[in-house]
């Protein structure tokens, strides 16, 4: 049986480059995707914790992370193409309009 | 008869609330007349009620005291709202609502057309209910509460038409100064009662005056007391030096001068220092004081109305006066004397009062006696019972003013010093002369008005209760024909125990003086009157060319006369001037738009400079914020786990 520290290696390491991506990256789509990313990281972990304690409570907490994403998924798209209505780009450093 | 005492005061209230919540939507003179006058007469039967059971039981048992439920109670402190009805308060609950109803009817006729004819009537409820409330109180929190009601009352309406011309200003401005006048006597009132509740530890009258007896004569803390309270009284009944306010309160309607700023809430302080008769006594130097502000202010006033034009002016002086004379009363320690001349006032002024209203509402609204004259044929009736009030006040025999003046003269001559009987002689010259020069120019001789003013007499909802008042202010007396008439003093016989305490304490004894003594001072003080009355007509009716030359001769002391002596000037110079100028040029400029705005604007603006370099941080790089985000989290981590 695979050891519960690689789960969490690979768990960290997908969350490290999805960190990576929402700072570094400039279109709102590569950024939106290492945002899910990070999420399906976390999935990760419940999963491996909860087969590691047997414990069924971390794959009920992942459905509820699945769903919570879709949705998210619906609405950050929305948004993303309502802005590109507005302002003809995608480019997140163009799209500094929250602030004074 | 605990369970109708309540309505006294609650049914006026009532009245007030009916009128004052609803008399706009009634839009009925009929409806708010009846109820406003209606209350207040069913409160006199009420007072009357209590009044025979009074009579009916022995002179022990008639102080009752009513509680109807406890209102503050905050640690030792414990205030009940609870009226005591005892031979003083009821006198002066009968004066109130027997007074205040009548002048409640005149009205009806007075305030006729007038478009705030319901608010009119719902503040003189409220001013029943507060003045009821006041000497009934059983308590000195409740008596100041009545005390500032009536004091709200006046204001209201003193202003009443608030938007008219008086004198230099408008109706408004006589009414704060009213209201800012009396302010500085409820300031001492107030001084006073904290001073009784760090003495006596209670503020109700059943406790503090029998625990005043274990102090002895001239006792410091006492003198400071009194002379507090005193302070209030003066405001209140306008004495020297806080008169200034009632000629002003002439602004209001003639109903108003007549019920508040004649009969009632101006004997409110005399009302008051009667009550506190026992803690008066026990202070001689502020019985001296009340004696000779009292002594002053009678003269003084009375000289004022000596050349007054205005016929509510020369009122209001006189009252000023009468003021003075009740309070040299209770400064002699006769302080039934003082009541007697209250009760006696209450009719023979408001009567005065009401007089003089019909005279203005029969000339259009005109009040300059100089431009009457010769108004007994168009108005008969108000001209015979004006004269009754006349001779009242001027003290002739048998009307009810000899009699309460008399005693008042006679106690001054005999407990206090020759000075006083000397400065209330004159005082009673005065008064004979300007009332009856009042009466002269007014409703004897000839015409002295021109245009289109045809004087009728008043309706008959006026002209009754002035008949009324005038048979009061006749037979009034009778309440204290002294023994040396025939008489019983039977007024002074029933306050006899609320101020026995006061009297036995005082060092002279009030005495029956040798009667021959009685009956010389009661000639001189008629004749004095008579002189008086005799002067007036002649000079007024025969030879008014004699007071042209009088004038001229002494022009500089007419003047002065005529001017009221400056004090309204000097007072403006002295303390309203300065008071105003300092705020708008030192304390408006500088203290507030310099020190206040400065502080205010300065903070404004320091944290607009700080901002324009601390808003640079939000560049608006979502990107940016989220790399905030890891930092602070790695942070936190790294102290979770390395901390």
């Amino acid at each position: 049986m695979i050891p519960l520290h690689y789960y969490l290696a690979l768990s960290a390491a997908l969350f490290a480059i999805g960190v990576v991506g929402v700072l570094t990256r400039r279109n709102a789509i590569i950024v939106f995707m290492s945002i899910e990313l990070m999420l399906n990281s976390v999935n990760l972990t419940l999963i491996a914790f909860s087969a590691y304690l047997g414990n069924p409570v971390g794959q009920m907490l992942v459905f509820f992370v699945m769903t919570v994403a879709a949705a998210e998924a619906a609405v950050g798209l929305a948004i993303i193409i309502a802005l590109y209505r507005n302002k003809q780009t995608v480019n997140i450093d163009e799209i500094n309009i929250l602030k004074w | 008869m605990d369970r109708y005492t309540i309505y006294i005061t609650l049914l006026p209230f009532i009245g007030f609330l009916i009128n004052g919540l609803f008399g706009k939507k009634l839009n009925s003179e009929k409806v708010s007349g009846i109820i406003g006058s209606g209350v207040v007469g069913i409160s006199f039967v009420l007072s009357c009620l209590i009044f025979l059971q009074m009579l009916q039981s022995g002179a022990e048992d008639r102080l009752h005291t009513v509680q109807y439920f406890t209102w503050l109670a905050a640690g030792s402190l414990d205030i009940c709202f609870a009226y005591q009805f005892d031979q003083l308060s009821i006198v002066m609950a009968l004066i109130v609502t027997g007074v205040g109803f009548l002048i409640h009817v005149y009205s009806i006729g007075y305030m006729h057309r007038d478009p705030g004819f319901w608010r009119f009537f719902a503040y003189l409820n409220l001013f029943i209910f507060a003045m009821l409330t006041l000497v009934l109180a059983n308590n000195f929190v409740l008596l100041f509460v009545g005390w500032e009601g009536v004091g709200l009352c006046s204001y209201l309406l003193i202003g009443f038409w608030h938007d008219r011309k008086f004198d230099k200003g408008t109706t408004s401005d006589a009414a704060k100064k009213a209201f800012i006048v009396n302010r500085i006597g409820d300031f001492g009132f107030l001084l006073g009662m904290f001073l009784i509740y760090k003495t006596f530890g209670s503020l109700n009258f059943d406790t503090v005056f029998p625990a005043a007896s274990v102090f002895n004569q001239g006792d410091s803390t006492i003198f400071w007391i009194t002379l507090l309270l005193f302070l209030g009284a003066v405001g209140k009944s306008a004495q020297i030096p806080l008169y200034v306010w009632l000629p002003d309160a002439m602004a209001g309607p003639t109903p108003v001068s007549a019920l508040i700023h004649a009969a009632t809430m101006v004997t409110a302080g005399v009302y008051m220092v009667a009550r506190c008769s026992v803690l008066y006594a026990l202070a001689p130097a502020t019985m001296t004081v009340v004696a000779v502000v009292g002594a002053a202010t009678a003269i003084f006033a009375a000289s004022i109305g000596l050349v007054q034009n205005d016929i509510k002016k020369i009122l209001a002086y006189s009252t000023i006066s009468q003021l003075g004379y009740m309070f040299l009363a209770l400064g002699v320690g006769a302080f039934s004397a003082g009541i007697f001349h209250l009760m006696t006032h209450a009719f023979f002024k408001a009567l005065l009062f009401l007089g003089a209203g019909a005279v203005i509402h029969a000339m259009a609204g005109e009040q300059n006696i100089q431009k009457f004259g010769g108004l007994r044929s168009a108005l008969p009736i108000t001209h015979k019972t004006f004269l009754v009030a006349a001779l009242a006040i001027s003290g002739i025999f048998p009307f009810s003013g000899f009699f309460s003046k008399d005693e008042i003269l006679c106690k001054a001559f005999d407990q206090g010093s020759l000075l006083y009987y000397l400065v209330g002689l004159g005082g009673t010259a005065m008064t004979a002369f300007y009332v009856f020069r009042l009466v002269s120019l007014t409703f004897q001789g000839e015409k002295r008005w021109e245009g289109d003013i045809h004087p009728h007499e008043a309706p008959k909802v006026m002209t009754i209760p002035l008949i009324i008042l005038a048979v009061l202010s006749f037979i009034g007396g009778v309440a204290g024909i002294p023994e040396s008439l025939g008489g019983h003093n039977a007024l002074g016989h029933w306050l006899e125990p609320v101020f026995s305490v006061a009297s036995n304490k005082l060092l002279f004894f009030p005495t029956v003086e040798g009667e021959t003594l009685e009956y010389l001072l009661m000639i001189i003080s008629l004749g004095v009157a008579i002189g008086g009355v005799l002067v007036a007509r002649n000079i007024f009716l025969k030879r008014r060319e004699v007071a042209m030359d009088l004038a001229k001769r002494w022009n500089r002391f007419y003047q002065l006369l005529s001017n009221k002596y400056y004090i309204d000037e000097i007072y403006d110079a002295a303390i309203v001037n300065p008071v105003v100028k300092g705020s708008e040029r030192v304390l408006w400029l500088n203290f507030d738009i310099g020190i206040i705005d400065g502080a205010v604007n300065g903070t404004a603006k320091l944290i607009g400079v700080i901002s324009q370099f601390v808003r640079r941080i939000q560049t608006g790089v979502a990107q940016g914020y989220a790399l905030a985000f890891v930092v602070g989290i790695i942070f936190i981590l790294g102290w979770l786990i390395f901390g």
